[in-house]
């Protein structure tokens, strides 16, 4: 019996059309397909891209040169160059992020103790010459100035986890 | 009468069915293969000599690297090697944290597997379907960690972070009404542990779907049964693990036989095959997505009722809270000697292997005292199946050759180093 019905599938292409009754059930269903430019994928507040250097609500640097992240990136990725600065505090001269070196794996972020250096959420970034790879500390800054709102708001929703 | 030779053929590093950087030195009779020579080295990168140059914690972020499909499970391995040389033993809630992590990296890595499989030997849909499942998975790797591939998110001592408590949402667009978008963030409205526990709800009826487009399907069985059929005898001797070796029907799984861990105090079975054939690899894969499709459930049962620390509480090894390195002297200082020079970690030597989703993944850790490692060797399973390539496509067609490189789920990450 089971070899009769075993030949009736084989010659009516029985697993055959099964499969084309899923795909057929796909067609009609709804499509996961995300219009990239227009629409985007949800993202995480822990999402880490681009990297920005912040201020204080008072406009101050955060940044206090302590070289933390020079010394956790796995990649060697930031070079830092300090100096004493006008107001007698200790500042950053150069605070380069060399990003065809950088791993994004957060660790700098992680390191820092005035919650200076982060990981921000833009992922949609490129350069058109050469040495644009390197961001500044002018760079790292205007990013976190014109972010800021953005910034502060994925710092403090993540800030009871850390 | 003409003499007639074999030639040699060049099957990639380019070609779309390497799976990689795979470089094929075949020697052709026709279309049988009588000799195939694989080139590997395209994507070294000296990961284990990358490692010996800075502090333990630094470079978890390589080991994601390796075997970029199965990103946790390789930082797995690493932790573990350092957590036995240094006596620790991370918090409960970590380790099922990372049980569930392991398993959705199972996940990940068996959807893409089949995926390509498929597409390798002509099932395209495959492709679509494993990726559309892959996005949720990915989507809880970014919730967690912040990065949808390289996780960074295990430590020694425990996980970087605590699993959120909300999911990122869709937002409205020219292209999604509000109420479109409602639909879509239903499962968002939760925890990440509601998100993954809606995907575990769908997610067996998706392998069914799978199943029901391959595992009867003449095409697909005309393509795999038969094709690189390793006995378990020779399986053994070639050092296979994983999928490879239960393919062949050797009952052999680290989760079982030496349980790191949680495994021990979670209910799945093991899978095996029987003829050793591509085909029975395919169906021990399948119904490995199954089995870990029920250890996420459990993990997420017991991380619901089980809050707790998820980092060891030792700060001589695992960095301090932020909120205590902000106002107290000597968490900051722990902080600082931990991002600067690391920890020491006592001389000696430790192999930590876990049940990565390809086979065996070992980390082979020495150290001398020092806060480096002296020597990181690391045991990739990808690079035993690759060295047994020649032996399986022997006297197969040209074409097959796609379809073992594809059973042997190899990817260059690993397999270079």
């Amino acid at each position: 019996m089971s070899r009769i019905r075993s030949y009736i599938k084989t010659f009516t292409l029985w697993e055959l059309l099964q499969g084309l009754s899923v795909t057929l059930r796909h067609f009609f269903i709804r499509g996961v397909t995300i219009q990239y430019p227009e629409e985007k994928t949800p993202q995480s507040f822990r999402f880490r891209g681009l990297h920005a250097l912040r201020r204080y609500p008072n406009g101050e640097e955060r940044c206090i040169a302590c070289k933390l992240c020079e010394a956790v990136c796995p990649a060697q990725a930031i070079t830092i160059e300090s100096d004493v600065s006008a107001d007698g505090t200790r500042r950053t001269t150069r605070y380069d992020i060399d990003l065809f070196k950088c791993i994004y794996c957060g660790m700098c972020e992680e390191a820092c103790p005035v919650d200076a250096i982060v990981e921000t959420r833009i992922h949609e970034y490129h350069m058109e010459s050469k040495g644009e790879n390197i961001m500044t500390k002018d760079k790292l800054l205007g990013i976190g100035e014109k972010f800021d709102d953005m910034i502060s708001a994925d710092k403090a929703a993540d800030a009871k986890y850390r | 009468m003409a003499e007639i030779q074999n030639f040699t053929m060049n099957f990639g590093p380019q070609h779309p069915a390497a799976h990689g950087v795979l470089r094929l030195i075949l020697e052709m009779d026709g279309e049988v293969i009588q000799r195939a020579d694989p080139h590997v080295g395209l994507l070294h990168r000296g990961t284990e000599k990358l490692a010996e140059t800075k502090p333990f914690s630094q470079s978890v972020g390589y080991m994601d690297r390796l075997d970029y499909v199965s990103m946790m499970c390789n930082e797995h391995g690493y932790v573990l090697a350092i957590e036995k040389l240094l006596g620790i033993t991370p918090p409960v809630r970590a380790q099922y944290i990372r049980v569930m992590f392991d398993e959705i990296t199972r996940l990940l890595n068996h959807l893409m597997w089949l995926g390509a499989h498929g597409l390798d030997i002509g099932a395209m849909t495959m492709f679509l379907y494993c990726f559309r499942e892959r996005e949720d998975l990915l989507d809880c790797y970014e919730a967690v960690s912040g990065s949808r591939m390289h996780a960074n998110y295990y430590r020694p001592g425990g996980v970087y972070r605590d699993l959120p408590d909300q999911m990122p949402k869709y937002q409205a667009s020219k292209w999604r009404s509000q109420k479109d978008v409602d639909r879509l963030n239903a499962v968002r409205s939760g925890s990440m542990l509601d998100f993954l526990q809606a995907f575990c709800d769908k997610f067996p009826a998706c392998v069914d779907d799978y199943e029901t487009l391959l595992t009867d399907n003449r095409i697909w069985k005309q393509r795999t049964v038969n094709i690189g059929v390793v006995s378990p005898e020779r399986a053994l001797q070639l050092g296979f693990t994983g999928p490879m070796l239960r393919g062949s029907g050797v009952e052999w799984d680290l989760r079982k036989k030496q349980p790191y861990a949680v495994y021990d105090q979670l209910d799945f079975d093991i899978p095996v095959g029987v003829n050793g054939d591509s085909y029975d690899r395919y169906l021990v894969r399948v119904e490995e997505m199954r089995q870990s499709n029920r250890i996420i459930e459990q993990c997420i049962k017991w991380l619901r009722e089980n809050p707790g620390p998820v980092m060891l509480d030792d700060h001589k090894i695992t960095p301090p809270k932020r909120v205590e390195m902000k106002d107290d002297m000597e968490s900051l200082i722990h902080h600082f000697k931990l991002f600067t020079e690391g920890y020491c970690v006592p001389e000696g030597e430790a192999y930590a292997a876990i049940e990565h989703p390809k086979g065996e993944f070992g980390i082979y850790l020495v150290s001398d005292g020092a806060n480096k490692p002296y020597r990181v060797k690391i045991r990739p399973p990808g690079f035993v199946h690759l060295s047994a390539l020649a032996e399986m496509v022997d006297g197969h067609m040209l074409a097959d050759v796609v379809a073992v490189i594809g059973t042997l789920d190899i990817v260059f990450g690993e397999v270079d180093r």
